[in-house]
């Protein structure tokens, strides 16, 4: 790895979905470059994005980590692949060939694979053209390291050699997380618990492309400082792909025994969960998101039949988008652990409230009958909701 | 609607009225959790850190005078165990005390037999170190049960002691609940049987509160923790009595006679060394104020509906634990309830369902089931006021009616 510190000083990056979005194209690939530099906004050493001729270009200015910067790179969505790459000044076609060389034996010291040289030729005044620079450095390579053989249809590692007004010289690809560009596709309004599947329900739709704000209800002193402190570490982690969000913190403890007091105790988590979607709904309004986001899975737990879920749903008019609705929670937890959100989310802080949860809820739950209990909240709950509104608290979210 | 630019950070950011009243009342009563240090232990670490900050093993002149605040912490806390500063071994804190001395006395004392005793209510620091010599090392271990008071049953402990145990480790003060065992009974126990078995104490909760001496109460090895007497986090020692066979657990340098490697924690250690020496000035007049507290407390909570007290309730027991079980009401419910008033306390186990452990100790005494989540432990110093007794005791009655009323239906 040492070898190969001082070896990379730029980064191509390539996408594939936004380079089919035609003229509007380059609102995509300025997304891209936004958050290509807030990914990077923390990491050691300055970079420059640039855009040039339909790629961008990630360049160091001093002394970097690569894996560091990979690893950032590799939560930027819209990017498909990220290639390591190093550039170098060149006269002749000897300069070229001797730094081919050197990368070749450096950053593949395996020696035995096959290869193909994979030139392109934009500085047109070049004296040799495309082709005659593959065979020629074809040669080279295997002359240098004669265990290397040409395979020019299915080559273990490509050599892409690019002759510009400088050389730029690439043979990996690591691969990127896909979607698109975060702030391509409007905000959505995350509810966020402390559980396993809302901070996975944030990552797949800002894998979409859309920005996040995020509400969670807290509870005290049902639920402790310390599992707000988990939500906002989740938020953290979240935003490392998502970009910075705010988080909407919600004081639910007068809604939540004003229910408790008045509703038919086995309806509680389902007209909970309708205030949930009717405050988030509000404060996705008032801060321009386009749709509501919830981990919901199709049942899950009793909240989550297709009747609790039609009966929580139907209280707002925004989208609700339930991104992990079909998977299990085997598949959730995989994600969670790979966008590393599960450690997190198994802290045990959250289940104090469980007082709130009835022994046998209803899973069928008749919207007319939910309608009814709600009207003996009235008259008290209005008042209380909107109090939640204004004392909310805005915590600004921003990954390290 | 209140911005929040740091996310939140140490300290508290959501509402409390207290934001707007800056002269709320505040009842630290987790003093068995850890203390504030006395100011002078604070002056002392200061000094440590920045003018006399040598290297007590270094052969210049600061290394000299890092040294001194070594030697005179070791003959402060020497001399609160009527015992010699060259039998005081200075740790990171209670756990490696207990560490030191179980695994440490084990493995001295292998070849000798492989039998060890301790309890059913020990502390983790303790009892996960048998756990690991159990399933690691090939001991085998016999723990104790307790009564519904907390003591050790000595009947019991007398048959389970055989020829080859090794060492037996019992806690002077249980953590809990308070309970306090008859430390010197139990030694004349043990080495009447079999006067080669070493004998631990974990008074980790006992030091500054008793007068202990080990060479009296036939103890060989005894833990102690610097930050439950006012003194500063990270720092405790370990009693070795002169002779004793021990093991390090610690390897490296070769300080402290070799018994646990590693730079001395001067700060640390200096402060505990004063914090020592202050919590045993007027130490009579110190315990009877903190009996006085407890019973009080105990009579203001004993008149509230629907509480138990949990073991002994008067001077049998240690002066600064209270341990209440509250029927119906989660404990960590009330925690954040009584932390919203600014009274800070333990709950006698974990809350969540995640979390399987309860609490030994309440197991131990027999408490029903439904109470194991609803107790709580408060605990005094010498810091503690009447007032803030008075305080807690008005906030609770307030508050269990409304809690009580929403329960799990």
């Amino acid at each position: 790895m040492a070898e190969r510190e001082g070896l990379f000083h730029a980064f191509l990056i390539k996408y594939a979905e936004i380079g089919i979005k035609g003229k509007n194209r380059y609102l995509f690939e300025d997304a891209l470059m936004r958050q290509i530099r807030f990914a990077l906004r923390g990491a050691e050493g300055k970079f420059s994005v640039r855009k040039e001729t339909g790629r961008i270009y990630v360049e160091e200015e001093g002394a970097f980590d690569p894996d560091e910067v990979t690893e950032r790179l590799g939560r930027v969505f819209g990017i498909s692949g990220i290639c390591p790459m190093v550039q170098f000044e060149y006269k002749e076609f000897a300069d070229i060939r001797e730094r081919v060389v050197d990368y070749a034996g450096r950053v593949h010291p395996e020696g035995n694979f096959t290869f193909k040289v994979q030139t392109k030729r934009a500085n047109k005044g070049f004296p040799m053209d495309s082709n005659e620079i593959n065979a020629r450095l074809g040669e080279a390579l295997l002359e240098a390291y004669p265990s290397l053989k040409v395979n020019v249809h299915e080559p273990d590692v490509f050599f892409y050699v690019e002759v510009r007004e400088r050389v730029n010289l690439y043979s990996r690809v690591l691969p990127g997380p896909g979607g698109m560009p975060v702030g391509t596709s409007g905000k959505a309004m995350l509810l966020l618990s402390g559980g396993i599947d809302s901070p996975v329900a944030g990552y797949m739709t800002a894998k979409r492309g859309v920005s996040i704000d995020a509400v969670y209800f807290h509870a005290p002193p049902y639920t402790s400082e310390r599992a707000k402190q988990k939500v906002v570490d989740l938020a953290k982690i979240v935003s490392r792909y998502s970009g910075p969000m705010k988080l909407h913190v919600i004081n639910f403890t007068d809604i939540q025994l004003c229910i408790y007091d008045q509703c038919p105790h086995e309806e509680l988590t389902i007209i909970m969960r309708r205030y949930m979607m009717r405050i988030a709904e509000a404060i996705a309004k008032e801060s321009g998101a386009l749709a509501l986001v919830t981990g919901e899975s199709i049942g899950q737990v009793a909240s989550q039949t297709l009747p609790s879920l039609a009966c929580t749903g139907e209280v707002c008019d925004l989208p609700v988008i339930r991104p992990v609705i079909g998977f299990d929670k085997q598949e959730i937890v995989d994600i969670a652990l790979k966008i590393d959100t599960f450690e997190t989310s198994i802290q045990p802080f959250e289940d104090c409230c469980t007082i709130f949860v009835a022994k046998h809820p209803v899973i069928k739950p008749n919207r007319k009958i939910i309608r009814r209990s709600e009207e003996k909240l009235a008259g008290k709950i209005e008042e209380m909701v909107k109090t939640a509104l204004e004392t909310r608290e805005v915590v600004e979210i921003q990954a390290p | 609607m209140r911005r929040n630019e740091k996310g939140v950070g140490p300290g508290k950011q959501y509402d409390r009225t207290d934001q707007e009243d800056e002269e709320a009342m505040e009842a630290y009563l987790d003093n068995s959790a850890t203390t504030k240090v006395f100011e002078p232990v604070k002056d002392i670490v200061v000094k440590a850190m920045t003018e006399d900050y040598g290297n007590p093993s270094s052969l210049h002149k600061k290394g000299v005078e890092a040294e001194r605040y070594v030697k005179a912490a070791a003959e402060s806390v020497a001399k609160t165990l009527r015992a010699a500063p060259s039998e005081i071994i200075f740790t990171s804190g209670g756990t490696e005390s207990n560490n030191m001395a179980v695994i440490g006395a084990a493995r001295a004392m292998r070849r000798a037999g492989k039998h060890l005793i301790t309890t059913t209510i020990e502390h983790p620091s303790v009892s996960n170190v048998f756990r690991y010599l159990e399933e690691e090392e090939g001991f085998s271990v016999d723990y104790i049960p307790v009564d519904e008071n907390g003591h050790v049953r000595q009947d019991a402990l007398l048959a389970a002691l055989r020829e080859d145990t090794t060492l037996v480790s019992v806690m002077y003060v249980n953590n809990e609940i308070g309970s306090r065992n008859p430390v010197g009974e139990i030694g004349a126990v043990i080495k009447k049987k079999n006067p080669k078995t070493l004998f631990h104490v974990d008074a980790i909760q006992a030091y500054g509160k008793y007068r202990i001496c080990p060479k009296r109460e036939q103890i060989d090895l005894l833990s102690v923790s610097g930050h439950k007497i006012h003194g500063p986090k990270g720092v405790g020692f370990l009693y070795v009595k002169s002779g004793t066979k021990l093991l390090p657990v610690v390897y490296g340098g070769g300080q402290q006679k070799g018994m646990r490697s590693g730079t001395h924690n001067v700060p640390g250690i200096a402060g505990m060394g004063e914090a020592a020496r202050l919590i045993y000035e007027d130490h009579e007049e110190k315990i009877r104020a903190m009996y006085g507290l407890k019973k009080r407390f105990v009579e203001l909570v004993t008149d509230l509906p629907g509480t138990k007290i949990n073991g002994l309730t008067g001077e049998e027991s240690a002066p600064h634990v209270v341990s209440v079980s509250f029927e119906g009401i989660k404990s960590e419910v009330l925690l954040h309830a009584l932390e919203d008033k600014g009274i800070f306390v333990s709950s006698g186990s974990a809350c969540s369902s995640n979390h399987p452990a309860l609490s030994g100790t309440l197991r131990g005494i027999g408490l029903k089931r439904e109470l194991l989540d609803a107790t709580l432990r408060f605990s005094f110093s010498v810091f503690t006021t009447e007032e803030e007794i008075r305080y807690t005791a008005e906030v609770l009655k307030e508050l269990l009616p409304m809690l009580r009323r929403y329960a799990r239906r």
